[in-house]
């Protein structure tokens, strides 16, 4: 039965004469600490593990049939004491697990800005973080850095031992942003902003890449990761400003069309409003940010007037909405009136007055009045987005 | 009135000659094969004259001895084609380095790690723990069949539809490419427009009925069916697990078919449920289907664990230590396996304290487990442990069980999830528990059970050569990518940039070899077994000296199972009744009242496959006319009233002095 443990093993001998375990040896202080606690469970748990792997070989071994020796008791199936210590031994060790989960969880939360930067060196108010916001396209990465506003495509760089504070979304699908030596991972998600504190304490070239599979190009979706000394940074900087290219929103929407592979780039311009346009899925012109539906919808929304939102709000965009009910496009609303309507009364609307509904079916937001007449809503359901969280 | 574009339209929907993948050699060359062994197993067939004998006795069959078997086959055969696609993966990755594409592009990759995981998850494991139970559970608390026999056997049409479905898309269209959770937005019309979400939401969503009905059958079975004087605390402990995990199938299901069926929603009529736009929120599609996700482990598991404490006690020939604990520890997970579903993706950023919650509780579940680990090593504790296959298989679960159980609890701590989530670590940690946990469960359990279900025992020497190559292939296969999780490589991708990871892949890929060598020895066993079944044959029924009220009968059991419905004193009900001297009655054979075979579930399962196969490629009048017969056959049905008959006192009494007579041939040899 030993052996094919001892096989078992074989992999680990190797891995000791020298591959590159980041996720063991990282160079950031955040995956320091995630190292540490990943140490900290294997140990506690190792404190069961081992004895049971051990007591079952010992077992299996000394009560083998063949061992005529050994003590044999067919009807012995109860001892109190022994069911106390085999629920009380792994109690006792999740206890503790919990206690260290507890804490880990909430001081290596990713949307807690960093408490230090490195084991001995707290963070001062000296230490301005570097906010990056990063957009996961179909299928490269967009950095953008709003404070010198430059971006590049496939490659970032941060400056060691300054907090960085990443803010993420994505433009079509899940993603997931992986820097494993600077810092755990979070999803990249659309219409959605997540974020992540991090910091970078050796210099160096690091990999990242998207850790949630995103489709075809999902493999090519990687980038370099730079820890830069402040001059270095400064330098790189110039060099993303030097290169002469902006990036306005008609740029980005040509950027954001999928596609693998891309080289690496960079903007020494970008619109200051871009990164913000692309959270609430609204470069392209004529589309109604989420902030702005998310107003109205907190006002009540707009009952059948809204009609003429639908339109703008349309988004998903890199393949034809196949819905079987019309090959035209379809959307929300044309289930209560044909999808052409809707057009056409965009088309007739251009002012501003709000009109009045031409069909009867009774939509109510909470800003509303009631309508006197109470009909059965056909599709009232679907025609109030929730506003999403920012999470 | 239509040309004739609009026509074909109209018949085929988006079907095409496109749609077949005429352009691809290698799915050209798997069809050629899979045409050529079914011809040549129907004209096998026919030249046998068998369809006859295998419809009436086999495909309309309600006996839930034969359905069991029949699930266990079509587990078998789907394993053939998942191991496949794991083959095809393991080639890919350790030689797409160095700018090399390997051989497989994305469109092809992305669909074979898809189909990997359904099929492993639906189709293999999934029939074969739903085979197991349909074979055992009645046997073991004394009933003459289940509780709803057609609906049996309706179920698992239904489970086959599906994984008829999903074989369909091999050769005509494809399947999804989406991962085997078809998460949104990428599984939404708008970046999946192709027939395979449709495939697997379809193929799920009718095999999910299957499931789903196979569940209610075996809950009523289990708690009205059982042998007089077997009360709830003396029923076997895979009895136990098979309730637990058919009360998480029964309500874990319905949450899976109702969040397909809003991602079908949104792919075929445009509402908005997981859309980017519109207020979708995909987010909700990922807390549901992990809310039937998570269970759906448990619903693996817990029958293997059942298994390995049948198999520990009769091995050790021992009590089972602990009973009581080991009841309530199952029901501890039942319950738990409800409140830990968003460990699976920490990494959305629900904020610390719903992540820690959610780690703490994942943690807890360790308890319960570790508690079953330790009964099973008390058990062994001053037993006479036997090592037939069975056993082997139970002591190499225990090691391997608890080093996947560990990097488990690693990843319910979120920050040590945020590095390892989605990481080839997290596939080593799931592949270590199913394959450690479930599969290895199964293949003790066939080895157990397989004597009672055809008279003869399996092979020792290829059980052997099985087993050795199952566990020392997984090690090779899998400890490779826990070291590659550590380095950082996460899971899904098809080509590589860092030459020093390829090694690494190599040596999985040698594993995944050898656990081809493992399965091929497995389906070389059942053949030499068949062969040599008068060597190994067995005529007493309990051929390891067993506990339970299965071994009471004959092997194979007779359709009636028992001639009397056994009484039970002891929660090892056959060990007891050994010991106190039991003696077979001989006399006063009754006639027995049996449900009645019936063809209406093939036809059934038939006509949901075909409207299925209407909706996926969007031929509404072969959806709308499969669905209008679909009713008509079920509502004609309700008019069947030759549902059961009596097996006469006559042929009862010849089966069982047959028996007598075979153990008193026995008894002298």
């Amino acid at each position: 039965m030993r052996y094919w443990k001892l096989l078992a093993l074989l992999p680990l001998g190797f891995a000791l004469g020298g591959c590159n375990l980041v996720v063991l040896a990282p160079s950031g202080d955040v995956a320091a600490q995630q190292r540490d606690l990943v140490i900290i469970a294997t140990v506690l748990m190792l404190l069961i593990v081992v004895p049971v792997m051990a007591a079952t070989a010992v077992v299996a071994w000394r009560y083998r049939q063949s061992n005529a020796s050994a003590t044999y008791t067919p009807d012995w199936d109860h001892s109190t004491q022994l069911e106390l210590l085999i629920w009380a031994a792994p109690l006792l060790i999740i206890i503790c697990l919990g206690a260290v989960t507890w804490m880990g969880t909430h001081l290596l939360d990713p949307y807690r800005t960093l408490g230090r930067i490195a084991a001995d060196r707290p963070v001062t108010p000296q230490d301005k973080p570097l906010e990056v916001n990063v957009v996961a396209l179909d299928w490269k990465w967009l950095f953008i850095y709003p404070e010198y506003g430059v971006a590049s495509v496939n490659e970032l760089a941060a400056p060691v031992n300054r907090p960085l504070d990443f803010k993420i979304t994505s433009s079509s699908v899940m993603n997931s942003f992986y820097i494993p030596a600077l810092a755990g991972q979070i999803y990249a998600m659309p219409g959605m902003q997540s974020r992540l504190h991090a910091v970078i304490n050796k210099p160096g070239l690091y990999r990242g890449f998207s850790a949630n599979y995103s489709g075809a190009g999902f493999s090519s979706m990687r980038f370099a990761f730079h820890g830069l000394s402040d001059a270095e940074f400064a330098g790189w900087i110039e060099k993303a400003k030097a290169s002469g290219s902006q990036l306005g929103k008609p740029e980005y929407l040509t950027l954001e069309r999928p596609s693998a592979n891309e080289p690496v780039r960079y903007y020494s311009s970008v619109d200051s409003d871009l990164f913000r346009a692309i959270l609430n899925m609204c470069v392209e012109t004529g589309k109604m940010c989420m902030s702005e539906m998310m107003a109205i919808d907190a006002q009540g929304g707009m009952g059948m007037a809204g009609v003429r939102n639908t339109l703008p709000l349309a988004y998903d965009k890199f393949a034809a909405r196949g819905a079987v009910f019309g090959a035209e496009p379809s959307f929300v609303v044309g289930g209560v009136c044909l999808p052409g309507d809707q057009v056409t009364r965009m088309a007739a609307d251009s002012s501003p007055t709000v009109l009045a509904p031409l069909d009867w079916t009774p939509l109510q937001g909470r800003g509303l009045e009631r309508p006197g007449l109470m009909r059965p809503s056909k599709a009232s359901f679907i025609t109030s987005p929730n506003p999403k969280s920012n999470s | 009135m239509f040309d004739t574009a609009n026509l074909t339209k109209l018949i085929f929907g988006r079907l095409t000659l496109e749609s077949l993948p005429l352009h691809e050699p290698i799915i050209i060359g798997t069809f050629a094969m899979v045409a050529l062994g079914g011809a040549a197993l129907f004209g096998a067939l026919t030249y046998f004259r068998l369809w006859g004998y295998l419809w009436k006795e086999w495909f309309t069959t309600v006996d839930h001895k034969r359905i069991g078997i029949m699930y266990m086959v079509l587990g078998i055969v789907m394993l053939l084609r998942g191991f496949a696609d794991a083959l095809m993966m393991r080639l890919q990755q350790a030689i797409a380095f160095n700018g090399s594409e390997g051989y497989l592009n994305s469109h092809h990759y992305d669909q074979v790690f898809t189909a990997h995981g359904v099929i492993m998850i639906f189709f293999v494991a999934m029939p074969l723990v739903t085979g197991l139970m349909n074979y055992v559970v009645p046997l073991q608390i004394g009933a003459r069949d289940v509780s709803f026999p057609f609906l049996n056997n309706f179920s698992f049409w239904m489970t086959t539809a599906g994984a008829v479905l999903v074989m369909c898309s091999l050769f005509v269209g494809e399947f999804a490419r989406t991962g085997w959770l078809a998460y949104p937005p990428l599984s939404n019309i708008s970046y999946s427009p192709d027939v395979g979400v449709d495939y697997y939401i379809w193929a799920l969503q009718v095999a999910g009925v299957g499931t789903l009905l196979s569940g209610v059958n075996l809950i009523c079975t289990i708690v009205k069916m059982r042998a007089p004087g077997m009360t709830m605390m003396k029923m076997p402990v895979f009895t136990w697990t098979s309730l637990c995990t058919n009360v998480l199938i029964v309500a874990s299901f319905p949450v899976l078919t109702a969040v397909l069926a809003l991602l079908s929603l949104d792919r075929y009529v445009g509402t908005n449920f997981f859309t980017n736009d519109f207020g979708g929120d995909p987010m909700m599609y990922v807390n549901l289907i992990w809310i039937w996700g998570h269970p759906e482990v448990y619903i693996l598991i817990l029958p293997a664990f059942g298994i390995f404490s049948e198999v520990t006690s009769t091995f050790s020939g021992k009590r089972l230590f602990g009973y009581t604990s080991m009841v309530y520890a199952t029901v501890v997970i039942t319950i738990l396996s409800y409140l830990v579903w968003l460990h699976h993706f920490f990494t959305m950023g629900s904020g610390a304290s719903v992540n820690s919650f959610f780690g703490i509780t994942t943690m807890i579940i360790s308890i319960p487990t570790g508690a079953k680990m330790f009964n099973w090593l008390f058990t062994m504790y001053r037993g006479r442990i036997r090592f037939e296959l069975p056993m082997m298989w139970t002591v190499a679960f225990m090691l391997t069980f608890v080093i996947g159980g560990m990097t488990g609890v690693l990843l319910a701590v979120p920050p040590a999830d945020f590095v390892l989530h989605n990481s080839l670590f997290l596939v080593a940690h799931f592949h270590n528990v199913i394959i450690g946990g479930v599969l290895f469960g199964l293949f003790a359990g066939i080895a157990y059970w397989f004597p009672k279900a055809f008279g003869f025992k399996l092979d020792v020497f290829w059980g052997k050569m099985s087993f050795w190559f199952w566990t020392v292939g997984f090690y090779f296969a899998f400890m490779p990518l826990y070291v590659l999780g550590l380095m950082g490589v996460t899971r899904r991708l098809r080509t590589f940039d860092d030459p020093s990871l390829q090694i690494w892949f190599v040596i999985a890929g040698i594993g995944a070899v050898m656990i081809l060598l493992g399965i091929a020895s497995f389906l070389i066993q059942i053949a030499v077994s068949i062969l040599r079944r008068e060597q190994l044959a067995d005529v007493t029924g309990d051929p390891w000296d067993a506990r339970t009220l299965e071994w009471a009968t004959s092997s194979p059991p007779p359709a009636y199972n028992f001639a009397f419905t056994p009484v039970v004193h002891d929660n090892d009900a056959w060990w007891d009744m050994k010991r106190r001297g039991y003696a077979r009655p001989l006399a006063g054979f009754k006639a027995i009242h049996m449900p009645s075979n019936t063809g209406t579930g093939v036809i059934l399962a038939g006509l949901s496959t075909t409207m299925a196969f209407g909706l996926i490629w969007y031929m509404w009048w072969m959806a709308a006319g499969s669905f209008v017969a679909l009713l008509a056959v079920a509502i004609g049905h309700t008019f069947n009233y030759h549902r059961s008959f009596h097996i006469p006192a006559d042929e009862v009494v010849s089966v069982e002095r047959a028996r007598t007579e075979l153990l008193a041939a026995g008894a002298k040899s």
